[in-house]
């Protein structure tokens, strides 16, 4: 038999015949209208509770700022502050925020169209089979990625009075702007966090072809990926300061603590201080619990000719935290989305 | 020209080849029916043509040299695939409008009408019809697209036999009325009978006949005569397949043009569309390509230029 060389004709104004992206803006919202509303309601309903328990945190904040520090009514409203609202305090409650919004937003996007075999209908259309991704997957991006930015200012404002610098010589709780919790809750990083669940939801939806696994896979995907930036990577984004003062301030995030004698490495915490030094400061004045405070007693051992060192990250540094943080994580989420597009173009599913 | 043509088309799920060796013209301007098996790879060749799959190996093009899934060849192409995939939460109305931000071309009256005349409520949900209801919509959201070609993958599956008349008659209509092509596959023989008039025989992934209805039955001719003499006349006769009918025997035999005196004592009769398909998914290793395939050959050779 013969071979047959089918001719293939370059895609002649192959531009003039492409359907304009905007059309998927109405195909996006009509499919995804009750997703959408769903993590509005879901949002909007947070976001009303933030404010009406932030309102009481702040006033119960100002009050325990502004009382007479003699009274015991202070005490009261000091006590009154630091046991507000368990379930935000820490963000810990939180933290499953941008997870939830990716999974179920991100997962459905593409995996529910292989699932029901839609996608037989919707990539045969003339709009083209990964303009119909990238359109929709940046449109949904850009929605969810905006309103955690909104909720996020509002969890900014929630957790201010935490951060106030002077809280600890008050008694009152003060928390790092670094704290793993709450740095996860400000703006630029959580709404980096929100836009990359999305975008692993994406992707999981595309390569598992079921909605409910991919919801799955995408939830463990994210909390792995959220415990190692915490606890690994953070850490790493810009070299600590040293110091060898004393008082660092509780707003600062301490990597390490240790003693230096004549440049030499002597011991690293209070506990590990050799018992003659210990003994010979357990002399010093003791203080309201009947033990000698860190304070004093560091003096004691800075007299006997012995340095502390502290490696930390200055509350100063937050923003540009936030910002590589929010970069680095935008940067993962464009290249997910861009991977999902890819593979749908590649015809490889 | 040619609205689908395969060269060496091939296509495979890990270690099976669900398509392969496939070389096939299919005309302009035909009701081209696919048969075969399940497993045959009709699904697997309809997809490839409307770009939701890419080969692994060979090459397919379609509208006279287009690429499956370019932005030309998904403008003329309509595709309505097996089980009518629809959003089952929109409204019909809304399927409407999907479609028509789907794509450059989309009459909304005439789909409007089309589906005013079938009776089918534009707010009703895609998921709330019956399954005919849904493969007419399929249909009227595909046709409403003004495509070159109409690709229908098992369209009369969810079909009662009224509906599947209706439904082929509405194809028929769009063929006859806008000069669309059409390729369909299909296991309903009879209901083929009527309105294709180009056939691709597939089995076991590869192309085992293919032309025009009319040349293939012209060319294939079933003989009834005593058994006692069909291994006889089964030697000198192209005989495709026989069936056993106590003293008797029904040959289909293959005639190639030439005209063969029937033998003494032995009956000749045309063969239908049905009997000849029947007898060749029967013989699936019966000599794949009749007299249309070499004239095919000739037409592919004018491609090649």
């Amino acid at each position: 038999m013969t071979t047959l060389t089918v001719h293939v004709r370059p895609e002649e104004d192959a531009s003039r015949r492409l359907v304009p992206w905007r059309r998927m803006a109405w195909v996006t919202w009509r499919q995804h209208r009750f997703a959408l509303a769903g993590v509005a309601v879901a949002l909007g309903a947070l976001a009303v509770y933030v404010w009406i328990v932030g309102l009481q945190l702040h006033h119960a904040y100002a009050a325990a700022t502004t009382c007479n520090p003699a009274s015991s009514a202070c005490a009261d409203l000091i006590t009154h502050f630091n046991f507000m609202n368990h379930v935000l305090q820490g963000g810990y409650a939180l933290q499953p925020v941008p997870a939830l919004i990716g999974a179920f937003i991100g997962a459905p996007a593409v995996a529910r169209e292989l699932e029901t075999g839609t996608f037989r209908y919707a990539w045969t259309q003339g709009f083209g089979r990964w303009r119909w991704t990238l359109a929709k997957l940046v449109m949904l991006a850009v929605v969810v990625t905006a309103a955690a930015g909104v909720i996020s200012v509002l969890l900014s404002w929630y957790y201010q009075p935490y951060l106030g610098t002077g809280n600890q010589s008050l008694s009152l709780s003060e928390a790092s702007p670094f704290s793993p919790a709450l740095f996860d809750l400000r703006v630029v990083a959580f709404a980096a966090s929100t836009l990359v669940a999305f975008a692993i939801g994406a992707l999981a939806g595309l390569l598992i072809r079921r909605v409910v696994p991919a919801i799955v896979a995408t939830l463990a995907v994210y909390t792995g990926l959220a415990l190692v930036t915490a606890n690994v990577l953070r850490q790493h984004y810009l070299t600590p300061l040293l110091t060898t003062k004393v008082n660092v301030p509780g707003s600062a995030w301490i990597y390490r603590q240790w003693w230096t004698k004549g440049g030499q490495f002597a011991f690293s915490g209070w506990r590990d201080a050799p018992p003659d030094l210990v003994q010979r400061c357990a002399a010093i004045p003791v203080g309201p619990l009947g033990k000698p405070s860190q304070a004093t007693l560091g003096q004691c051992f800075a007299q006997h000719g012995y340095t502390q060192l502290t490696s930390y990250q200055p509350a100063s540094r937050f923003w540009a935290f936030q910002w590589i943080e929010g970069g680095w994580l935008l940067a993962l989420s464009l290249l997910l989305i861009a991977v999902t597009v890819w593979v749908v173009r590649r015809r490889a599913v | 020209m040619n609205i689908i043509e395969a060269s060496a088309l091939g296509k495979r799920y890990g270690s099976t080849w669900a398509l392969r060796e496939c070389t096939l013209a299919i005309p302009e301007g035909r009701v081209a029916a696919l048969v075969g098996p399940n497993g045959a790879g009709k699904t697997t060749l309809l997809n490839l043509a409307v770009g939701l799959t890419d080969p692994t190996a060979g090459s397919v093009a379609v509208l006279g040299g287009t690429r499956p899934g370019s932005p030309a060849a998904l403008d003329g192409i309509a595709f309505v695939a097996q089980d009518v995939p629809l959003y089952k939460n929109l409204s019909v109305a809304d399927m409407l409008h999907l479609t028509r931000n789907l794509n450059r071309h989309f009459d909304q009256g005439y789909a409007e009408a089309r589906l005013g005349e079938l009776g089918i409520p534009l707010k009703r949900k895609a998921g709330k019809l019956s399954g005919g209801q849904q493969a007419q919509v399929a249909l009227s959201l595909a046709l409403a697209r003004r495509p070159r070609l109409l690709v229908l993958d098992e369209p009369m599956a969810m079909l009662d036999p009224l509906a599947r008349h209706d439904f082929m008659a509405k194809v028929m209509t769009a063929m006859v009325d806008d000069g669309v092509s059409v390729v369909l596959s299909s296991h309903v023989l009879a209901e083929l009978e009527r309105v294709a008039d180009y056939l691709i025989l597939l089995s076991g992934g590869s192309v085992q006949m293919a032309g025009e209805v009319d040349d293939l039955l012209a060319c294939h001719r079933v003989l009834t005569g005593p058994a006692a003499e069909a291994d006889r006349c089964t030697e000198r006769l192209g005989v495709v397949h026989a069936w056993r009918a106590e003293a008797q025997v029904h040959l289909l035999i293959r005639t190639n043009g030439s005209a063969d005196p029937v033998p003494p004592g032995w009956e000749e009769h045309p063969v239908s569309l049905e009997e000849l398909t029947l007898a060749y998914l029967r013989e699936p290793w019966a000599a794949a390509l009749p007299g249309p395939a070499r004239r095919r050959d000739t037409e592919v050779s004018e491609v090649t230029k």
